[in-house]
């Protein structure tokens, strides 16, 4: 155990990946001398020099696929994109390339690639790089996706899926990337991908949060004086099913929070598949709780305003235990029939 | 067949290209499988596209008796030739695009889609330039694991208008990747002509972005390319760093299937086939001595009745079970 701030625990969890199997690699734009633009490869050139901490031009399309041909070839590479809006220029290499080639070689060029991106509003960098990208990866089978939701998911999970053997695109809210915790550091105890991790138990409903709700999320059912399971979902592909419906078993009510758009965001998925499943133990609807279906804004209020915020959730949740109802976004009437 | 006589098969089809004899046999049996490629999608015995070679057989005879193994090749989705040569047998490349368990990976690839790692070959891709940085990353890990291992990048003209070209040669440069970047220059990139979409008349120009080494080479001379990508192979090995190959070629067909190349000037496949690639070479090995006439000929129609009875034996394939599309999306 040690207490570290976000960035320190990604730095951290790459050192040890790299000292424990020498085929990891760390490339991406900025990660050696300069350490990072947000400082998550603190010390690393230092310790394992230029071969295995690569800086690499500004171009993703070409670094991303060299990641996935090193990764071909059998090497580990960790692939740093600076802000997750850049993945669009290299999409290809992950959806199309890296997620089959696996498939198209039946097994024999597997590609043990982890990409890793910080993403997320909140931090007044404008409309072009403060998107939750998530969304992008997670209809493609081949892929797996995790977001880290502080310093001690962000260490062991990046280490499970520096050792996972599919691709992994890993979201780093950058939000949280100051975030202080104490960081479980044993190896013997990293988390699975692809389970949730419950924050607290509770029996009056489910609040399921991914990457930056997940502590808002915690704050606000503080907030409103909930009996609540707070859950962080962790991995969007492959999620934990079984994991939110054990928990809607007990609460019968499930909400999710998000910091992206309404439409098309991870918990839609979420209230499809529990609404489906879990439709017995439901007394009120799956009520998600988002951002609007506009571009991040830039001016610091409205940027406020955009992500939900803990009184804004905290009132969302007390209204759907009251009523059992979905209640309305603060941006409009829902009409319910 | 099993896996393992599979692999010795394929290994051993790629030794047979130190033979002269034998590359001239190739480029035929990859000519006739692809003859009968267009008849089967002509026949309606298959779905989707598919991108034949007939024309440019030289260039991947030249390119595979110019590599090892254990180097790497990644090429595009005109890849049925370049498998053949670097050791696939007919049988599989057409079960493939039968879709069938014979197929060389089962059948869930297709046309577009075929794979060998025993014999280098990299799921061939459909997206243009997609290989071309993965082939830089192959070549990243061979420098890394300091093995003298090369990888080859394979791609037609119009790749070289794509961001990937860009982005992979200036990296592979930069970190002076073990690659060679082979372009094969046909004149059309799908439908369009070269000059319409192409600022420089010779694709090797572009080397000199990058400060690589670069040559335009005669695509249709296997003797030819095999001499380029030898200087090529050998400078990558010794650490000397990527090179830009340009093999001036023409397909005989269309873009795919479904293109009748009916944008090409009167007389300029004429003007090609006057310089077909096979006859070349049998010419030469003819003016060699190591086979007359009539040695031709009956190498020609040996290969081509082998060609024949392999399609005959994977359209017997078995279609793969249901169980098969579930196989190998993730590794566990």
């Amino acid at each position: 155990m040690a207490k570290m701030r976000m960035n320190k625990a990604i730095a951290a969890a790459i050192a040890d990946e790299m000292r424990a199997d020498e085929s990891v690699l760390l490339m991406g734009e900025d990660v050696g001398a300069a350490e990072g633009v947000f400082k998550t490869s603190e010390g690393l050139l230092a310790e394992f020099g230029p071969d295995r901490v690569r800086d690499t031009p500004i171009a993703e399309m070409g670094f991303l696929g060299v990641a996935v041909g090193v990764a071909a070839a059998g090497f580990r590479p960790v692939a740093e994109i600076m802000f997750a809006e850049f993945l669009g220029v290299a999409l290809d290499q992950i959806v199309t390339e890296a997620a089959k080639l696996r498939y198209l070689s039946r097994g024999t060029y597997p590609v043990p690639l982890v990409v890793r991106a910080s993403s997320g509003p909140g931090l007044g960098f404008g409309a072009q790089h403060s998107q939750t990208l998530e969304t992008w990866f997670t209809s493609t089978p081949g892929l797996k996706v995790v977001v880290a939701s502080g310093a001690d998911s962000a260490y062991g999970l990046l280490r499970a899926a520096i050792r996972d053997d599919d691709p992994v695109v890993f979201f780093e809210p950058r939000a949280l990337y100051g975030d202080r915790e104490e960081v479980v550091t044993d190896p013997d105890r990293l988390p699975l991908i692809g389970k949730i991790r419950t924050i607290r138990s509770g029996e009056q409903l489910s609040v399921l949060g991914l990457g930056q709700t997940v502590k808002l999320a915690h704050a606000a059912v503080e907030a409103a004086g909930l009996d609540a399971d707070v859950i962080d979902l962790a991995t969007v592909v492959p999620w934990d099913v079984e994991g939110v419906l054990a928990s809607v078993q007990r609460t019968g009510r499930l909400a999710t929070v998000e910091a992206n758009p309404y439409t098309g965001g991870w918990g839609a998925i979420v209230a499809a598949e529990i609404s489906t499943r879990g439709f017995g133990r439901l007394r009120a609807p799956v009520s998600r709780i988002t951002a609007p279906d506009v571009p991040v804004p830039y001016a610091k209020n409205l940027e406020t305003e955009y992500v939900p915020s803990v009184d804004y959730v905290a009132r969302q949740l007390s209204s759907l235990v009251k009523t059992d109802r979905t209640p309305s976004p603060w941006w409009e009437e829902t009409a319910h029939v | 067949m099993s896996d393992p006589e599979q692999a010795e098969r394929e290994l051993s089809r790629r030794a047979q290209l130190s033979e002269p004899v034998e590359r001239l046999r190739r480029m035929m049996e990859i000519r006739h499988t692809e003859d009968l490629i267009k008849g089967l999608f002509a026949g309606g015995l298959v779905a989707g596209s598919t991108h034949t070679c007939q024309g440019q057989e030289a260039v991947s005879v030249g390119i595979a008796a110019s590599v090892r193994p254990s180097d790497a090749v990644c090429c595009t989705y005109r890849g049925h030739g370049h498998a053949m040569a670097l050791g696939m047998a007919p049988e599989q490349v057409v079960g493939e695009i039968l879709g069938r368990t014979t197929g060389c990976v089962g059948g869930i690839g297709g046309s577009m889609h075929l794979s060998s790692r025993t014999i280098g070959l990299m799921p061939t891709m459909a997206i243009i330039g997609a290989g071309i940085p993965i082939a830089a990353g192959v070549a990243w890990a061979a420098q890394l694991r300091g093995s003298d291992d090369v990888a080859v990048s394979i791609f037609g003209d119009g790749t070289a208008n794509i961001g990937a070209f860009h982005e992979g040669l200036n990296i592979a440069a930069v970190w002076r990747l073990p690659v060679i970047f082979v372009c094969e220059n046909n004149l059309y990139g799908e439908y369009s002509p070269l000059a319409t979409t192409t600022a420089v008349k010779d694709i090797a120009e572009r080397a000199t972005s990058y400060a690589m080494p670069s040559a335009v080479v005669d695509g249709q001379d296997l003797d030819a390319v095999a001499s380029a990508m030898g200087v090529a192979v050998d400078r990558a090995r010794s650490g000397g760093g990527p090179t830009l190959l340009e093999m001036k070629t023409y397909r005989y067909s269309g873009h795919s299937r479904s293109d009748p190349a009916t944008y090409r000037p009167e007389g300029e496949l004429d003007e090609w086939l006057a310089r077909d690639p096979i006859d070349i070479y049998a010419s030469r090995l003819q003016r060699q001595g190591v086979l007359d006439v009539d040695a031709v000929a009956a190498l020609r129609a040996d290969i081509e009745a082998e060609v024949d009875r392999a399609v005959e034996t994977a359209k017997q394939g078995p279609e793969p079970d249901r169980s098969e599309m579930f196989a190998h999306v993730y590794a566990s």
